[in-house]
């Protein structure tokens, strides 16, 4: 039993914050969500250069061959950031949708693009209609002359806009599907939504008549059952570990406060008050982190614990980021309040990525189910 | 990273499962099963079970083979602490915490030679049990303010004074004091740490119950009690720093231990949920249930990855960071949410008592929701926590009124 990280994992996690502290800076961020700029492909080259694309991808598929708790160390420094951009979309819902799920002929069309960052890809799931937007999956693909037709609408899809590929929930008539669509296809229409957080980039996708060849299918129609589950353990844990390098963040911004804001003639964090509340913050953080680490290397392992893991950690991690942010303003007082100062970034984000695939009341629910209450 | 058990570390612990599940009291793990209903019963059934760990080579497993020990390995450590935590907690009323995971580490760290000698094995083997006598009425979260004094006297030292909540002392054989051997220098610079033969002439021991009303700890009064100075563990005036010891690994092993503990109290809780009836259906089938035992589950998972994150630092000789000091805060307070949703469940089933009639598993839950109140306050109340994650973990100032009167 080992809880530690390689010295490898640790470097990687070394790189990737002096990374993201020389090319993503705090002014850098606020300038992204003052003029709602977009995630730039310079940007991206540059994440495509330090190999982060490849990571999850097998070495067989031109990717790198490591495993998911390699990539958490990344997720974490890049949740600092926070760094906005389609990386979890395109490496954990799309990368591993088609990993897990796609064909040879499929991997191989898609995955050594994806490693070398030349094309993205998102995952479509949630639909109108239901409050949690997960289940179930209504959007319907009928057969018609050697084609699949799909038609219908998807909502909160994650950077449809920056994808090439989504891939697809529908319902083939025999369960669940997974459908490779090309976002160029006619009859594929993105609008963007105009969302609270602004680092997130929410997207509406409708399907009008998109007609797509049979071999668009991964997997077995009536099967997908294990794979979405996998997919959404992965990207739950993707969320947690951003949430929990957001909520490290956040809190360094409290204490850095605390020690520094005097009044009443001495600095704020000396008053138990406060004291006190950074101290229930940084047990929030780090037991998040305790779940989240575990449910990293529970996703290699491909058993209950897995998906146990996952919504654990997605609970966790989501209930520490928003309260950390909450109780981090109250610290601030005025400036926390305001639009100038960064906590706002962060406090939208927590509650934007604490509900995408499923908020904490869902996982609580999905941890009844695994367990079988 | 790694959660996985070696083929040798899975096959100790098969080995230890199978030895274990022949020596734990007779029926426990059944519905039926009540612990003693005395402390003097409790103690025996103690000394019994830890007596056959001993003799077994499973007691002591971080402790050097030449004072009783087995110099196991630290997983090896946690395989035992796991699998024996709700045997001590739930059957033999805990009475290895003050003289496992407290005294027998602070002799190892601490004692001389001969104390080592003459305390290790018999402490680990459970002939004698330890009672602890640090908390006085105005010496609890100001533990350095204690007055109970201990003048030298020739090769002896004289102790006067009252100790307050004292755990075990009313079934121990010997206790751990800290006691004010100087009251010139700074207060927590004045203290010195004796281990004092509890059936010493002068000394006098007075159950308090506990909200629970189970006489579980007690006062303990001193009049002109004579300690050998061969019992000062470490030099005098080095009380403080030898009863703060870091005891990093008995610490975070205690935490362990606890989490499989609660695991089993969650598996209990979630078996009566199955059984119960609420409103046409089991509680189980109850979404508000469904959500409180689900988030039992999540702050139990969270709890022993903490323990395991601690312990395998510690395996590789590497001190826990922040993560090592917030487990108690985390893990008391779990405990009391965890005892509120198993009383909430019952509904007014909750009130009967283990002897009533319609009582519930013999109103355990009952007694687990009054002991786990002492979750916050022992040990270091979570205040205690607080201040020393923020002062000593964050790097934030003390605050002015604890500066002033240091001074």
């Amino acid at each position: 039993m080992d809880f530690t990280f390689t010295e490898e994992q640790e470097i990687l996690r070394d790189s990737a914050r002096r990374f993201i502290d020389k090319e993503w800076r705090a002014e850098d961020i606020k300038a992204f969500v003052d003029h709602r700029r977009s995630f730039t492909e310079e940007m991206w080259q540059k994440i495509v250069d330090l190999g982060w694309t490849a990571v999850l991808i097998p070495e067989a598929d031109g990717g790198l061959g490591l495993t998911f708790v390699d990539l958490a160390v990344i997720l974490e420094e890049m949740g600092r950031g926070p760094m906005p951009g389609p990386f979890i979309s395109s490496v954990v819902l799309a990368g591993e949708a088609i990993r897990l799920a796609g064909h040879p002929h499929q991997k191989e069309a898609y995955l050594p693009k994806m490693a070398e960052g030349e094309i993205r890809g998102t995952v479509a799931w949630a639909e109108p209609g239901d409050l949690n937007g997960l289940t179930p999956v209504k959007l319907r693909v009928n057969r018609s002359d050697g084609f699949f037709v799909l038609n219908g609408t998807k909502i909160f899809v994650p950077d449809a806009d920056a994808a090439d590929v989504i891939v697809c929930l529908a319902d083939t008539g025999n369960g669940t599907g997974l459908l490779l669509v090309d976002k160029d296809l006619p009859g594929v229409k993105i609008h963007p939504l105009d969302t609270m957080d602004r680092t997130t980039n929410l997207s509406e996708v409708i399907f009008g008549h998109v007609k797509l060849p049979e071999d668009r299918l991964m997997g077995k129609p009536g099967a997908a059952d294990p794979l979405l589950k996998q997919i959404l353990n992965r990207v739950n844990v993707a969320y947690s570990l951003d949430m929990i390098g957001g909520s490290q963040k956040v809190l360094d911004l409290g204490i850095e406060y605390a020690k520094t804001r005097v009044q009443f003639g001495q600095a704020i964090g000396s008053f138990q008050a406060i004291k006190h509340i950074c101290a229930e913050l940084l047990m929030g953080v780090e037991c998040a982190r305790s779940i989240a680490y575990y449910a990293a290397w529970a996703q290699d392992q491909d058993d209950q614990e897995a998906s146990l893991a996952a919504s654990a950690a997605k609970t966790f991690a989501s209930e520490t980021y928003r309260e950390v942010t909450r109780e981090v303003l109250q610290i601030l007082g005025g400036i926390g309040f305001s639009w100038e100062h960064e906590l706002h970034i962060y406090l939208k984000r927590a509650k934007c990525l604490g509900a995408l695939f499923g908020d904490a009341t869902y996982h609580r629910e999905r941890v009844a189910q695994e367990l079988a209450y | 990273m790694d959660f996985r058990y070696t083929e040798a570390e899975q096959a100790f612990k098969n080995q230890f499962e199978s030895w274990l599940s022949a020596r734990v009291p007779e029926g426990f793990g059944t519905p039926e099963y009540v612990p003693p209903a005395t402390w003097d019963g409790i103690a025996d059934e103690y000394r019994r079970f830890q007596g056959d760990l001993f003799r077994a080579g499973y007691a002591g497993i971080n402790f050097p083979k030449r004072y009783g020990g087995a110099e196991g390995s630290v997983i090896e450590n946690i395989i035992v602490s796991e699998l024996t935590g709700p045997v001590y907690f739930h059957a033999l009323g805990g009475c290895h915490v003050i003289s496992l995971g407290l005294t027998a580490p602070t002799l190892l760290a601490w004692g001389s030679e001969a104390q080592k000698e003459a305390f290790l094995p018999k402490t680990l083997s459970g002939e004698i049990i330890w009672g602890q006598g640090f908390s006085e009425p105005n010496a609890g979260s100001d533990l350095a303010n204690v007055g109970t004094r201990a003048v030298k006297e020739g090769n002896e030292y004289i102790l006067n004074g009252q100790k307050i909540w004292s755990s075990f002392s009313h079934i121990a054989e010997w206790g751990i004091v800290v006691c004010r051997t100087d009251t010139t220098v700074a207060k927590h610079k004045g203290l010195s740490y004796f281990l004092v033969d509890l059936r010493l002439p002068g000394v006098d021991i007075r159950p308090i119950r506990n909200i629970s009303g189970d006489p579980e700890f007690n006062e303990l009064f001193f009049e002109d009690v004579r300690v050998p100075e061969t019992m000062r563990v470490g030099e005098e005036g080095e009380g403080w720093k030898v009863a703060l010891t870091t005891l990093g690994h008995e610490r975070y092993l205690g935490e362990v231990a606890m989490a499989s503990t609660f695991f089993k109290e969650y598996q209990e809780l979630v078996a009566l949920a199955k059984r119960m009836p609420l409103s046409g259906r089991t509680a189980s089938k109850d979404p508000i249930v469904r959500q409180q035992l689900a988030q039992t589950y999540i702050e139990l998972a969270v709890m022993r990855c903490n323990g395991y994150r601690n312990m395998s630092k510690l395996a590789r000789g590497v001190m826990p960071g922040p993560e090592g000091s917030v487990g108690k805060l985390f893990w008391s307070q779990l405990h009391q949410r965890m005892t509120e949703v198993a009383l909430d469940i019952l509904g007014p089933y909750h009130q009967l008592t283990g002897d009533s009639r319609h009582s519930i598993d013999h109103g355990k839950w009952v007694y687990h929701f009054l002991r786990a109140k002492g979750n916050t306050i022992e040990q270091g109340t979570s205040e205690i926590q607080k201040n020393i994650i923020g002062e000593r973990v964050l790097g934030l100032p003390k605050d002015s009124a604890r500066i002033a009167k240091k001074q």
